[in-house]
Formats: structure tokens, C-alpha cells, sequence
């Protein structure tokens, strides 16, 4: 079970208190975007082995919806951070980097 | 014969003598007893019947391992199946039953499957079973529920109860033997928060049965006085009767606990621990293998360990004589200690070429004759031990000679208990000295901040002697609590000596080179039936990932989960391959360690506690005035109030009339309500909605469509414009939370700079629908606010009094009646309900359920999301193209409408369905096509979404989606009827009742 920080609540939060929302940073297309823009916006997403950019609510504490930088393979959490923003703060991309040298933001 | 001896056990009370039956047999032991060593000193070896061959069976090992010993305990509620003999403590009263045989454990006709094995291989039910599928249904299957299982399901309700604890500690430690005890010490001094549990009732584990030497004390001695230190320490907990049964991601573990299986019990039975661990040190043990010969699995073939175990722990001998087969020295120490305690021990049969260390030493002093070199071709007995034939271990089985005993005593080596370390993905590394898998340091589960959280200690990390085993649980411990964030200093480790063993040689078949017969006599699952030539014939049948070997043969499966079989199995399976261990690999040790009780993993969410119900404030009225309910998401809503001498049926047709011809009314408090506040509420409620809602004027309502961003209508409901920057958005009564937490994860996620507000108001409010023509009357009596037509046209609302009520009412409709939804504050609710039904008496006022709700709305041709909508219906589909705003940029779902699939014209459509015959037709029938499919099933048109009796009409009425339906009413289609003949039925109009809406208009 896994432990996040909500970076409202400023707690560690057991995975039980939080809901998942699949992958962060979605860029939304809507009514004007191509067919092939419109259908990667549903359906593709990444899957990596690795570090992966994540959705999760504080459902059962503040509700607030933050992004998450964590290793899919060790689990190892590299930084939560409030869900407001269209890609990874800088420190969150220096944590990754200093643990993943061969990581680049995609 | 297996007996107790004179000499005292050291776990025993014998002061203290208690009762218990087995199979109805009245028998005795003592306080202190397991079940198994108390079965043993009755003589009672056989304790069950294998699960494929119906072979005897009886204990081969003294603890968690035991793969045998499984009996039914207790009677009633307090039943259980699958308990092991091994682990479950004598009490006074105790009631045992063997499971897996027919008619009796003695006489078990299918142990004629024995006899039959050549004919029931691996693989057996994959091969056999699957042609003629017929013969599965009828021959197969009921012949092997009849003649296969474990145990018996309870036929009662538990009558225990059980809990759930959380606990967060800075190092848990499971385990505990003396490094367990050692590790805890390390922690403790340093100044973390320790727990530390122990699956048995003693601390101590093995040491305490072998003696070794610690710090220059007895094992007993230092066991006493560290658990003594340990309990003086604030920062110290430490519980017994608790074994770790899971490790989890990031630090989280599972513990279970048994309060109440040692005896009668007040309180609960079983607690399960949640534990949150910065560091989790596992200092497990080890379990010895068995070795594999022919007919190993005799009763009377034990465990070195056990045997040792069983003698000195409970002062019980399996056998008057013992033979002890070895690949190792630590098996000496069985032979050594019988030899002391009188028993006969007629020979040591060691595989190796030599045996010269110490304890072989002591064993020829004692007089003890050791055979090196030597295996045993096969043992000899039919329900018990009579005797070993001995052979050379490098040969192929030629019988030397042989030896008569009652008991064996085998030893194939240790292995490390890995479970816990592997649970969370922790690695492990062939040691090709010890002749096991153990931890490897370097790849252990990781935590949150990339920092291995798991260790082991001792034994589990494969360092076996005494001290080893202390030295390393000390740094584990210390390690643990640095990691841990504890700043103070461990002091030094405890210093530990015991005899000087020589190395272990790896056996996996004994002999050698054992012929097909014996191979297909050697056991390696003695639980699930697993021989050495099943393995040897997975693999030659392809079977070479030992995950795949595994389910083929049954190997490792059931409560066992491999712990004897795991790695005599997969070492076969590897020589099989011509492959090295290593690469072969080992299955997945996965949770829990033993099994733990369904009902400790329920805790106390049972019964009205199992899911908390949501009430309305007029559930309880409903409840005592007829109420049959039915389930809506949390909540119990009245399906229909059903008077005595009424069927349901005929409550709801009373409902239906009542409702369309006087006064009906509806609790509909359920609705979701959802306040939308804030400068740009308009804007953001047109993208939440298909249709226009910002241009919505103050005092009006619209009704509304939601779609998910791929087009599809996910809910629906009426919305009110309550304020400048206030909606009030109605959703489904299953909908509240889930649109809302859709609301906000828009507000937060995409749009965070737009200025609203989203509140869950549902439970604020209770909302009672008056609907029928005496509507408006019975609103007039109870006085207030203006109601007529004038001052409250159709789909607007008005805040006022209504009677002595503050009341917000609604002139919306959902049945086609005239009729209003009023809300009052939650407190108010249940009055003015009893308000309404007082003063509606003289106009016949009648509450109304669920299911008239959906005829009256059914009629109208109105649809109900979950009915006409299942998540691939897009509004389109049902007609609503009218609420999807043209004038709107952009919205949920509209840029998704536009994909081909969902502009395609050929989509199912809704329509309303007549049956020729006024039947009612089956709920998701099909409309069958012509022809059939490439998988040759019927092609069909259409499907039934909502299917009533409606007793205003006398008939049954019906929606459904069908292909090109709109364009085809009047025509005749048919629709699947099972057991029947298929359903003539028109496509009509879905609107059946009051088309031109002058009932409400009025
Ligand atoms: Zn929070």
C-alpha cells in the first residue's frame, strides 16, 4: 500500500485515503482537433517501467487532486505536487534526474 | 507406536491434563500440547487422507510447514476446516474431526486412486477433462467435488468476532527465535519504536529445543533475560500468538493474531494487525526439506527437526525405533537426542561419502551406527513405518539391506523462510555451499524515498549457526533503526556457540539415480500429491517456467504454498531442464505467509456494519408503513409500499392508478443536489452540460444532459437557476458523488482559474414529489405559498412557506402528472411528509415507490440513465438531439460526437415496443436479425432497456434501442424469448400515455 504526500494537506497518506486517476498532464483536445489528436487525448497513455506522472486525489482528506512523480517499477515517490500545472516543477524533475540521470522529461 | 515419554517435556504442564476428542474418540493430553504432539502420544498417527490418491497421511512437521495434518475443529458456528494439528494449541474440550476421506480415515475406497496413478499424471484433469464437454457437467466434475477438497465449508453463521488494529512503528520484527530477540534488542537500545511478534505461544524458536550456548548462559537463560530487557523497554513491544502474514508496498504490513484459538475466550478471536513500518527486519527461520525417496510420505515419516521437536518440546516419541536419513549434520542432533531419551536409533543414513564433524562424532559415541554414503531405496510399511531398505545413495536403488523402525527421520537441509522478504519483491541468490536460496541484501524491496525497507535476520538470511545467526540479527536490528531515524548506540552483539558442522550435500532424488518405480513413490507435495515423476514429466512435456510446472502439477499449491516442496520441486525441475537452480528460479512467494481467517479479514464489517445504508429522513415512515426496498447505491428506496393481502405486484399497479388518478407521493430525497457558486458558474456548468445553462433565467429550470469526455450520456437531471452566480444541478440518486467528484476534478485539473464553488447539499435537504391530479389541492389546504398555475408555471420554482414549512418548490415532472418536487431542510422533513399525508387523506394520497416511479416515467417515453444508458449510449441514441446546444463552442463530449462511429447512422435507436399479445417483454431481450455471425450466433436489431406492466393501460409497455428504429414504427420484429417462442412486438412511439403533456400542463 502506498504512501503519497498530499501537497495540500502536507500529510503522508496511505494509498487507501487517496484515489487514483490514471496519468498526469494530459493535454485536452476538443471540438476543432484533428482525429488523430482527439484520439490519443482518450485512449493513448503512457505505460512505462519507470518514472511515470500519476493523478491522485485525497478522497477521503482534503479532496484536493495532486500529481505524483513516481517509479512504476520500485515505487519510489520522487515528488507530489499541487495539480495545477500543465507540467513537473523543477524541483520534482531535479529529484528525478538526480536519482534517474538517464531520465528525460518526455 | 508413537507414545509419550516418562521423561518431561519441556513445554508440558503436566499438572494440568486435558481432554479433547478426534473423530469422536475421547483422548487426553496436557496443557502445552499442540494438537499434533497430543494425537502422537495417543498413538493416533493417521490424521488424514492425501487430496488425489486418498494415500494415509500422517504429521511430518512440528509447526506452520505441516502439510498433512489438517483437521476439521470445533462444531456450529465455532467450525472450522484446515486447522493445523501442528499449530493449534490442546485445550480442555477441543473437538477434532480428519477431513478428505470417505467413508472413514481407516477405509477410504478412493484411496484406490493409489492404484490408479499411472492413470491420473500431471496434468491429468487438462488432459482427461476436456473432451467430450458433456461429460465434464454430468461424470467429471460431480465425481471429483464428491471425491476431492479440503475440509468442509461451515454450514453456520461465525459466532466469533473479530478486529482490526493499526499500528505504525519505527521497526517491526517478525520472528521470535533468538535473532529475532537479538534484532529487537539492537532496535530497542537504539532507541526506535520496536514491535515484535511471534507466530508460536514461546519465544525462543529453535534454539530452545537445541541448546546452543549465548553469552555464556544457556539458551533458555539469555531467552529469559533478553525478553526481560526487551520488556523494560518503554519503546519495546512485544506479542506472541501473532504471526507476520504479509509485507506491502512502502513499509505496510500484516500481522494476524489469535486471541481465541488456545481455548475459551471472551473478546475477540482473531485481530489483524495493519502495521505501518519504517523498517521490517524478517528473522523467520528456516524449514528443513524433506528428502525424496519412495513411499516418503508414509505415516510415521517425519521431519529430523519434528522428531526432535516432538521428543524434547512434548516429551513424545513418534516411534520406539528411528532411522535418521541425512544429507547434513544438523539431523545427528535428532539421533543424539532420542538416543538420551532411551529411544532406539538402528541407524544414521547419511548420503554424503563422509561424516566426521562433531555431532557424527558424538552420534558413533552414543553408539549410534552411521552409514555413509547411503540412501533409502524405499520404506516399507502400509499405513505406518515398518522399516527402510537402505541402498547406495550413487546407485539406482539395489536393496542392500534392511533395517526395521516405526519412524523416519529426514533431513534434506534448511531453507530459509524468504516469504516475507519476497513478498514486496525482495530478491533472492542461490547459495551453492548451503544448498539454498537465500535474501539478497542488495535487491530488497524498496520504500517511498527509494531505501530498501525489508531485512533479515539470522537463520532467514541464511546464516545458520548460532553464531552467525546472532551476530548478523544484531547489525539487522541496529541497521534497521538507524534507517529507521533512532539515534542511540545497540551496545554490542550477543555471542553465540554450538558444535562445528560440516557441509551439507545437496540431495534432490535419493538414490541417485532411482528407477521410475521409485521415482513415481517419491513425494514432493505431500499435500497436493505431487511425485517426482510428475515434475520430470511437466518438464518433458514443456512445462519449464516453474510457474507454468507449478499449476500443471498441482505443486506447492493449497494452504501448503510450497514451503516443504518448493525447492526439492523446482531442484528436480531444473535437472529435468539439464538447467541450474538459480536460473530456474522459484515461484512467487506471495500473502498470506499461513492462511488467516476470512473473517479476521472481514473484522468487525459485518452484518449492518458490512456497508453503512444512507437514510432519507422518511426511510424510517417508509419502513413502518410497508416499505419493500430495494438498493440504490447506499441507500434502501421503497420499490413499493405494500399494503397486507398485497402482493408487490399488486401494489405497485394500486400505485400506478392511485398516482395518475388522485395523489401519489414519491420520497425522492435521494436526488443528488449539487450547489454551483461563483462568477463563472455559467460558464463551467455549459461545459459540465450538453445543453445551455448559463442562459438559464433566475426562478427557471431545464432539464440537462452530462456526457463523458467520449460522447457518452453518463447522467441527467433537472437544473435550477437559483441566483446572479447560483445552479442548483438535480443528478441521479446514485450520481451525487460521482458527478461531484466530476465537477471538481475539472475545476481543479483543467479550469483551476475559473472562479466556482461545488457543494454536496444531498443530505441537506429532503425532497418529496406531490404528484397526481389532486396535486395542487392538497399543497392549497396546507396553505403558503401561491402554487396555481400563474404564480408557479411548469419548470419554474419559488422559494416560500408551505404550511409552517420553508420550502423550495419545484414545478417539475417526471411522471407527466401535474406535480411539484418540494424541498425542505432535512429537519423538516419527515414533518411536513406527515403534513402531506394527513392533508392529502381527503384527496387519496397515497406514497409511491420506485417501481411506480419507472412506469409513470416509462409511459411518458422519459428515459432513466442505467436503463436506456449502460455507458455506450450517446444522447443522440435516445433522441435527445434537442439538448445538445449548437450554439456552444465546446462542452464534455461534443468534440467526441463528431468520431465516425458515433455520427454513424446505423446506431441502435430508441423507440417504444408494443407486444402483438399485451405480454411484457423480457428486460434485455434481443430483436432478432437475419442470419448469423462469424461466430455463428444470431444476428440481432435491437435489445429491451426498459420493460414494465403498466396497469393504466392493461398491457405491457416497452423501450428499446433498434436499428434505424424511428424509421420503422408500425413495423412487426421479434425478440428473443428464452424457454419461449420469440415475442412479436411493434415499434411504436415511446410516449404511450397523455402525448400532447396536458396532464401536467395544468
Ligand atoms: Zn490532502
Amino acid at each position: 500500500m502506498l504512501i503519497l504526500r498530499c501537497p495540500y494537506c502536507g500529510v503522508d497518506v496511505d494509498e487507501t485515503d487517496l484515489h487514483g486517476g490514471g496519468e498526469a498532464h494530459l493535454k485536452r483536445f476538443g471540438p476543432g482537433s484533428t482525429d488523430d489528436e482527439f484520439h490519443d487525448y482518450l485512449f493513448m497513455r503512457e505505460n512505462p517501467k519507470g518514472v511515470h506522472f500519476e493523478r491522485w486525489q485525497h478522497s477521503y482528506g482534503c479532496g484536493k487532486w495532486f500529481l505524483a512523480a513516481r517509479c512504476t517499477a520500485t515505487l519510489e515517490v520522487f515528488g507530489t505536487y499541487p495539480a495545477q500545472t500543465t507540467e513537473p516543477p523543477k524541483e520534482v524533475v531535479e529529484a528525478i534526474k538526480a536519482k534517474r540521470p538517464n531520465w528525460e522529461v518526455l | 507406536m508413537s507414545t509419550r515419554l516418562q521423561s518431561s517435556g519441556r513445554l508440558l504442564n503436566k499438572n494440568n491434563p486435558v481432554s479433547f476428542t478426534f473423530n469422536g474418540k475421547k483422548l487426553r493430553g496436557y496443557e502445552g500440547d499442540t494438537l499434533a504432539s497430543a494425537l502422537l502420544a495417543n498413538d493416533q498417527l493417521l490424521v488424514g487422507r492425501s487430496f488425489k490418491y486418498h494415500r494415509p497421511r500422517g504429521v511430518v512437521a512440528s509447526g506452520a510447514e505441516e502439510p498433512n495434518g489438517l483437521v476439521n475443529l470445533g462444531r456450529d458456528g465455532h467450525f472450522e476446516p484446515n486447522q493445523r494439528v501442528t499449530t493449534q494449541e490442546l485445550f480442555d474440550g477441543l473437538e477434532a474431526t480428519s477431513q478428505n476421506h470417505f467413508p472413514t480415515l481407516e477405509f477410504d475406497v478412493g484411496a484406490i486412486n493409489t492404484h490408479l496413478s499411472r492413470f491420473l499424471p500431471a496434468g491429468f484433469y487438462y488432459k482427461m477433462f476436456i473432451y467430450p464437454r458433456p461429460f465434464w457437467k454430468h461424470v467429471y466434475e460431480p465425481f471429483i467435488r464428491k471425491s476431492a477438497g479440503l475440509g468442509k465449508a461451515p454450514k453456520d453463521r461465525d459466532a466469533d468476532t473479530y478486529e482490526h488494529f493499526h499500528a505504525y512503528v519505527d521497526v517491526l520484527i517478525v520472528g521470535g527465535g533468538i535473532a529475532g530477540l537479538t534484532a529487537a534488542l539492537a532496535a530497542g537500545r537504539a532507541g526506535a519504536q520496536v514491535l515484535l511478534i511471534e507466530q508460536t505461544a514461546h519465544w525462543g524458536g529453535r534454539a530452545m529445543v537445541d541448546q546452543p550456548e549465548i553469552d555464556g548462559m544457556s539458551a533458555e537463560a539469555w531467552v529469559a533475560q533478553t525478553l526481560a530487557e526487551l520488556n523494560g523497554m518503554a519503546n519495546v513491544q512485544t506479542r506472541t500468538r501473532m504471526m507476520g502474514s504479509g509485507v506491502y508496498d512502502h513499509g505496510f504490513a500484516m500481522a494476524y493474531e489469535r486471541l481465541g484459538d488456545h481455548g475459551p475466550h471472551d473478546g475477540p478471536r482473531h485481530r489483524l494487525w495493519k502495521i505501518r513500518a519504517k523498517q521490517i527486519v524478517t528473522a523467520t527461520g528456516a524449514i528443513e526439506r524433506p528428502l525424496s525417496f519412495a513411499a516418503n510420505d508414509l505415516p510415521g515419516v517425519l521431519l529430523a527437526s519434528a522428531v526432535r521437536d516432538y521428543a524434547l518440546n512434548y516429551g513424545v516419541s513418534v516411534g520406539d525405533r528411528t532411522v535418521v536419513v541425512t544429507n547434513n549434520d544438523d539431523a545427528y542432533r535428532t539421533a543424539i537426542a532420542l538416543k538420551e531419551a532411551g529411544l532406539e536409533v538402528p541407524a544414521i543414513i547419511d548420503a554424503r561419502t563422509e561424516a566426521t564433524g562433531q555431532l557424527p562424532e558424538a552420534a558413533r559415541a552414543l553408539g549410534i551406527r552411521v552409514e555413509t554414503g547411503k540412501g533409502v531405496a524405499t520404506v516399507k510399511g502400509g499405513k505406518r513405518v515398518t522399516g527402510v531398505a537402505i541402498c547406495a545413495q550413487a546407485g539406482e536403488g539395489s536393496v542392500l539391506e534392511e533395517i526395521g523402525c516405526d519412524c523416519v527421520a529426514m533431513s534434506g537441509g534448511w531453507s530459509p523462510v524468504v516469504h516475507l522478504w519476497s513478498h514486496c519483491g525482495g530478491k533472492l541468490k542461490w547459495d551453492d555451499e548451503q544448498a539454498m536460496f537465500r535474501p539478497d541484501p542488495k535487491r530488497p524491496p524498496m520504500n517511498q524515498n527509494g531505501i530498501g525497507f525489508v531485512s533479515t535476520a539470522g537463520v532467514a538470511n541464511g546464516f545458520l549457526s548460532t553464531e552467525g545467526a546472532l551476530t548478523d540479527a544484531f547489525a539487522a536490528g541496529e541497521t534497521a533503526a538507524k534507517l529507521a531515524g533512532a539515534k542511540g548506540k545497540a551496545d554490542k552483539a550477543p555471542m553465540g556457540a554450538d558444535a562445528a558442522e560440516q557441509p551439507i550435500s545437496p540431495v534432490w532424488l535419493m538414490p541417485q539415480g532411482a528407477s521410475y518405480k521409485l521415482r513415481s513413490k517419491a513425494w514432493l507435495d505431500f499435500q497436493n500429491d505431487v511425485k517426482v515423476s510428475d515434475v520430470q514429466l511437466a518438464a518433458q512435456e514443456g512445462f519449464e517456467s516453474v510457474e507454468h510446472a507449478k499449476r500443471y502439477t498441482t505443486l506447492g499449491m493449497a494452504t501448503d504454498q510450497g514451503k516443504l516442496s518448493n525447492i526439492n520441486g523446482l531442484a528436480i525441475l531444473s535437472k529435468s531442464l539439464d538447467s541450474e537452480i538459480p536460473n530456474v528460479g522459484t515461484t512467487t512467494f506471495r500473502p498470506p505467509y499461513t492462511p488467516i481467517s476470512m473473517s479476521s479479514i472481514a473484522g468487525v464489517a459485518q452484518n449492518e456494519l458490512f456497508q453503512p445504508l444512507r437514510k432519507t429522513p422518511v426511510s424510517d415512515w417508509s419502513n413502518d408503513n410497508g416499505a419493500d426496498n430495494e438498493p440504490v447505491g447506499a441507500w434502501r428506496r421503497a420499490f413499493a409500499y405494500v399494503r397486507s393481502g398485497e402482493s408487490v405486484h399488486d401494489a405497485v399497479n394500486r400505485e400506478v392508478k392511485n398516482t395518475r388518478e388522485n395523489l401519489g407521493l414519491l420520497d425522492a430525497s435521494t436526488l443528488g443536489k449539487l450547489i454551483v457558486k461563483g462568477p463563472d458558474a455559467g460558464k463551467f456548468l455549459d461545459m459540465m452540460y450538453t445543453n445551455m445553462m448559463s442562459n438559464l433565467k433566475v426562478g427557471k429550470c431545464r432539464y440537462g444532459l452530462m456526457c463523458t469526455e467520449n460522447g457518452f450520456l453518463m447522467d441527467d437531471g433537472v437544473v435550477a437557476r437559483i441566483d446572479e452566480d447560483t445552479w442548483l444541478c438535480h443528478t441521479t440518486t446514485g450520481g451525487a458523488e460521482r458527478i461531484h467528484g466530476w465537477m471538481e476534478d475539472w475545476l481543479q485539473c483543467e479550469w483551476w482559474d475559473w472562479k466556482v464553488y461545488v457543494a454536496n447539499v444531498t443530505e441537506q435537504f429532503a425532497q418529496i414529489a406531490v404528484v397526481g391530479p389532486n396535486a395542487r389541492k392538497v399543497l392549497e389546504k396546507l396553505g403558503g405559498m401561491d402554487v396555481s398555475k400563474e404564480a408557479l408555471p411548469f419548470m419554474e420554482w419559488r422559494d416560500g412557506k408551505i404550511g409552517e414549512f420553508d420550502a423550495r418548490a419545484y414545478r417539475i415532472s417526471f411522471s407527466g402528472e401535474l406535480s411539484y418536487e418540494i424541498a425542505v431542510p432535512a429537519s423538516q422533513g419527515r414533518a411536513f411528509w406527515d403534513a402531506l399525508t394527513e392533508a392529502g387523506e381527503e384527496f387519496g394520497v397515497m406514497p409511491y415507490g420506485t417501481e411506480c416511479l419507472h412506469i409513470l416515467r416509462a409511459e411518458k417515453g422519459f428515459i432513466m440513465i442505467g436503463d436506456e444508458t449502460d455507458g455506450t449510449v450517446i444522447p443522440q441514441d435516445l433522441n435527445l438531439q434537442w439538448a445538445l446546444s449548437k450554439k456552444k463552442d465546446d462542452y464534455l463530449g461534443k468534440r467526441a460526437h463528431e468520431r465516425s462511429h458515433m455520427a454513424d447512422p446505423n446506431r441502435w435507436k430508441l423507440v417504444g415496443l408494443e407486444t402483438l399479445d399485451g405480454s411484457v417483454l423480457p428486460d434485455g431481450a434481443y430483436a432478432i436479425a437475419e442470419g448469423t455471425n462469424e461466430n455463428g450466433q444470431r444476428n440481432t436489431q435491437g435489445r429491451v432497456t426498459s420493460t414494465y406492466y403498466s396497469a393504466n393501460l392493461g398491457r405491457g409497455i416497452a423501450m428499446g434501442l433498434v436499428h434505424n428504429g424511428p424509421n420503422r414504427m408500425g413495423e412487426v420484429i421479434s425478440f428473443t424469448n428464452i424457454g419461449g417462442e420469440p415475442i412479436r412486438t411493434k415499434i411504436v412511439d415511446p410516449v404511450v400515455y397523455d402525448k400532447d403533456g396536458e396532464k401536467q400542463n395544468v
